[in-house]
C-alpha cells in the first residue's frame, strides 16, 4: 500500500485508511476498507502498531495480520464501541484488566507509575520492568486523557469546531488550531489575508518560544538544576504575560481560525513582547553556560532514534539526524540544527537552539504586522469569509514539539464529515519506550522529561 | 461551611493580568491564612483527570511563582496522604474515574476538593461527549471551583486563599 515511504500518521474513517508518508514530500495515500479490514502495515513499517491499536478502537477497522491486537485509547469504559464507526455498538461489560507487554527472567520485577503521575503531570501509566535498578522494557499505557474529541468535532462548520483542535494539547494550541484552519482552508479554497498570516505566524514563533522554554526549565528540574529551571521558568512567564498583552490569552488559545485571526495583536501588546524578547536575549549567554554544564551530565543518557518505518519529526528526530521540519518549505524557513547524538544533551541543546531561532521567526513576524498598527484594521484585513462548501484537505504546522497534522472531509454544507488531528506524541511515546529500555531507574525522570509527551494531544 | 459552587464565577471575564506585586501579596496572605486554619504549610496533590494540558501549564506557573517568590507556605506533594487539598483539572474522562477515586480515597480528612478549570467545572467544551463524565462533581463535590480556560495563576492562587478563607 505505502511501499517504502517512511510514515508519519495513519488514521481513519467509517470505510477507509489513510496514511500520510514523506516521500520526500508529504504525500497522503488512502485504502478503501469495504470489509472494514484492512492489510497491517507493520511488517514494513513496525512502528504503526500504535496508530493500528488506535484505528480499530475508535473506527472499528481490523489491521490484518496484525500481532498486537490490544486496545489503546479504549479502556472498556466508553459506553459505546468504535464511537467514530458510524455504527457505533453500546457496550456495558465491566472493564477489562489492561494486558502489558511481558519481560522474563530470574528477580525481574514490575513497577507500575501513574496514571496519576507524581507532580504536575497528565494522566499516563507507565509499566517498567525492572531487574535490580536498570529499566529492561518500559511501557506507556495512554488513553486516561481521551475526550471524544474527533467525535465533537463532526457535523459542525469549520469555525464552531476550532475551539477542538485549540484544546487537543494545551502547549501546541496554537499549532493545532493553525493546522486545522489550513486544512479547512484548503478544503474550501480560502486565502487568508497577509496581515492575518503575519500573526498567525507571530503567535505560532511566541508559543514556540515559551513552550521550549518550559522545556528546558523541566528538564532542568528533573536532572537536578534548580537554578536554571527556575530561571527558564520566569522567563517563560515573561512571554506568557506579554502573549496576553498582545493577544488576550496566556496561551494564544482560540486566537487563530479558519479565514484567519480572531483579532488583532493590541497595540501595547508589541513593546511587552519585544520586551521580554529582550529579557530573554540579556539571559541568553547565562542560559547557554548553565546548559552546556548541564548538558555534560546528560550526554549518552537516553538514546532515542524513531520507530523502523516511521517519521516522528521534532527535536527528538533532529537529536538523532532526522532533519525533517514541517516549516522548511515556509518564506520564512527555520534554521533547523541537526545533531546525531540522539541523547538528552542533544534534545537540551536543540530545545535552546530552536527557542533561539523561534525569537528571530518572531521578530520578522512582528516586522511585519508593526506597520498596519496605527490604524485600526478592517475586519477583512484579519480574516477571510469561509463559504460552506464541500472540500478535503490536509495540513502540516511545526509545533514546539513536532509537526502536527489536521486532516478535514466537509459535506456539501461545509460541515465537517470526517476529522483526524495527530499530535507528534505518536511518534514520540514509543521514542520514549525506546530511550527508558536499558536506563537506570534514577535516570528515568530526566530521559521522560527530555523528550515532552502530550498525553491528550495522544488520546484525543 | 462549604463554599458555594462557582463561586468565583466572576474570574472567568478576563481578568487583567497581575504584576509580581500583587502575586507577592496573594501568595503571602495564603501563607499566613494556611498556618492560622492549619497551623503548618498547605499540601496539594494534583490529578489530571483528562484535560487538555492547558491548566496544568498554569498550574505548573503557579508552582513556579510562589517559588520564585520565596514563600514556603504552598507546595505540591506527590503523596495524596500528605495532601491537605485535591486539586482536580480536566472534564474527568471516563478512563480516569477509577483512578480519582482512588487518589480520592487516600486523602486524610478533613479535605478539600478544588476543580480547576472549565473542564473540571462542568466538562468546558468536552460536555456531552461519550468519553467524558463532565466534571469532577459528577464523581466528587467539589468545595471550590475555579473556571477559566484555562484558569491564570492568580485566579488559581486567589481561589486556593477564598477557600481557605471561609473554612472554619
Ligand atoms: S479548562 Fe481549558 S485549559 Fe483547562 S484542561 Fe480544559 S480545555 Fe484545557
Amino acid at each position: 500500500m505505502i511501499g517504502a515511504a517512511p510514515l508519519f500518521s495513519l488514521w481513519a474513517e467509517p470505510l477507509a485508511v489513510h496514511a500520510l508518508v514523506l516521500d520526500p514530500a508529504p504525500r497522503m495515500i488512502s485504502l478503501p476498507a469495504p470489509e472494514r479490514r484492512f492489510p497491517t502495515l507493520t511488517r514494513t513499517h513496525p512502528g504503526a502498531v500504535m496508530f493500528e491499536r488506535m484505528i480499530h478502537d475508535l473506527w472499528g477497522l481490523e489491521a490484518l495480520g496484525a500481532e498486537d491486537g490490544r486496545p489503546l485509547l479504549d479502556h472498556g469504559r466508553w459506553p459505546v464501541l468504535n464511537p467514530l464507526s458510524g455504527r457505533p455498538v453500546r457496550h456495558a461489560a465491566p472493564p477489562p484488566q489492561p494486558e502489558f507487554l511481558t519481560a522474563w527472567g530470574e528477580g525481574v520485577r514490575q513497577f507500575p507509575i501513574g496514571p496519576v503521575p507524581p507532580d504536575i503531570e497528565e494522566p499516563l501509566h507507565w509499566r517498567l520492568h525492572l531487574l535490580g535498578e536498570a529499566v529492561l522494557r518500559a511501557e506507556a499505557q495512554p488513553g486516561f486523557a481521551h475526550k471524544g474529541t474527533l467525535g465533537l468535532m463532526l457535523g459542525k462548520s469549520a469555525r464552531a469546531a476550532a475551539r477542538f483542535p485549540a484544546r487537543l494539547a494545551g502547549d501546541a494550541t496554537v499549532a493545532h488550531s493553525l493546522a486545522f484552519a489550513r486544512a479547512a482552508e484548503a478544503a474550501l479554497g480560502v486565502t487568508v489575508p497577509p496581515r492575518a498570516a503575519a500573526l498567525r505566524r507571530a503567535m505560532l514563533e511566541a508559543e514556540r518560544a515559551a513552550v521550549l522554554l518550559l522545556g528546558v526549565s523541566r528538564l532542568a528540574e528533573a536532572a537536578g538544576a534548580p537554578q536554571l529551571c527556575a530561571r527558564a521558568a520566569l522567563l517563560r512567564e515573561a512571554m506568557l504575560r506579554a502573549c496576553f498583552g498582545a493577544f488576550g490569552h496566556r496561551l494564544m488559545m482560540d486566537r487563530v481560525l479558519p479565514g484567519g485571526v480572531a483579532q488583532d495583536i493590541a497595540p501595547e501588546g508589541l513593546p511587552m513582547l519585544l520586551g521580554a524578547m529582550a529579557a530573554i536575549g540579556r539571559d541568553w549567554p547565562w542560559l547557554l553556560r548553565a546548559a552546556k554544564a548541564l548538558a555534560a551530565r546528560l550526554a549518552g543518557m537516553g538514546i532515542a532514534r524513531p520507530e523502523p518505518g516511521v517519521v516522528a519529526g521534532g527535536i527528538p528526530a533532529r537529536a538523532a539526524g532526522l532533519a525533517w521540519d514541517a516549516r522548511a518549505d515556509d518564506e520564512l524557513p527555520p534554521r533547523a540544527a541537526v545533531l546525531d547524538s540522539a541523547d538528552a544533551a542533544a534534545r537540551l541543546w536543540l530545545m535552546l537552539a530552536e527557542c533561539d531561532d523561534a525569537l528571530r521567526l518572531l521578530r520578522l513576524a512582528l516586522d511585519d504586522v508593526s506597520p498596519g498598527m496605527a490604524s485600526a484594521q478592517a475586519s477583512s484585513a484579519l480574516s477571510a469569509p469561509v463559504p460552506g462548501v464541500a472540500g478535503t484537505g490536509f495540513a502540516l504546522v511545526e509545533a514546539a514539539r513536532g509537526p502536527v497534522l489536521c486532516w478535514l472531509r466537509l459535506d456539501e454544507a461545509g460541515l465537517i464529515a470526517q476529522a483526524w488531528l495527530h499530535d507528534p506524541s505518536w511518534g514520540h511515546l514509543p521514542m520514549l519506550e525506546t530511550a527508558l529500555a536499558g536506563a537506570e531507574l534514577h535516570d528515568a525522570p530526566v530521559i521522560r522529561a527530555s523528550i515532552p509527551i502530550s498525553a491528550s494531544g495522544m488520546d484525543l | 461551611m462549604r463554599l458555594i459552587r462557582n463561586a468565583l464565577r466572576p474570574l472567568s471575564n478576563p481578568a487583567p493580568e497581575p504584576d509580581a506585586r500583587d502575586v507577592e501579596e496573594l501568595a503571602a496572605r495564603l501563607n499566613a491564612v494556611a498556618r492560622a486554619r492549619l497551623g503548618r504549610a498547605l499540601a496539594i496533590r494534583h490529578v489530571g483527570a483528562g484535560g487538555c494540558n492547558g491548566c496544568e501549564l498554569e498550574l505548573l506557573a503557579t508552582r513556579n511563582l510562589v517559588l520564585a517568590l520565596q514563600r514556603f507556605g504552598l507546595g505540591f506533594v506527590d503523596n495524596p496522604r500528605q495532601a491537605d487539598i485535591l486539586l482536580v483539572t480536566g472534564p474527568l474522562t471516563r478512563n480516569m474515574v477509577e483512578a480519582l477515586a482512588r487518589t480520592r480515597a487516600l486523602l486524610p480528612e478533613p479535605s478539600f476538593i478544588m476543580a480547576v478549570g472549565d473542564c473540571a467545572v462542568d466538562g468546558g467544551v468536552f460536555k456531552g461527549s461519550y468519553a467524558v463524565e463532565g466534571g469532577v462533581q459528577q464523581a466528587l463535590a467539589p468545595d471550590l471551583a475555579v473556571p477559566g480556560c484555562p484558569p491564570s495563576p492568580t485566579q488559581i492562587l486567589s481561589g486556593l486563599l477564598s477557600l481557605l478563607a471561609v473554612q472554619e
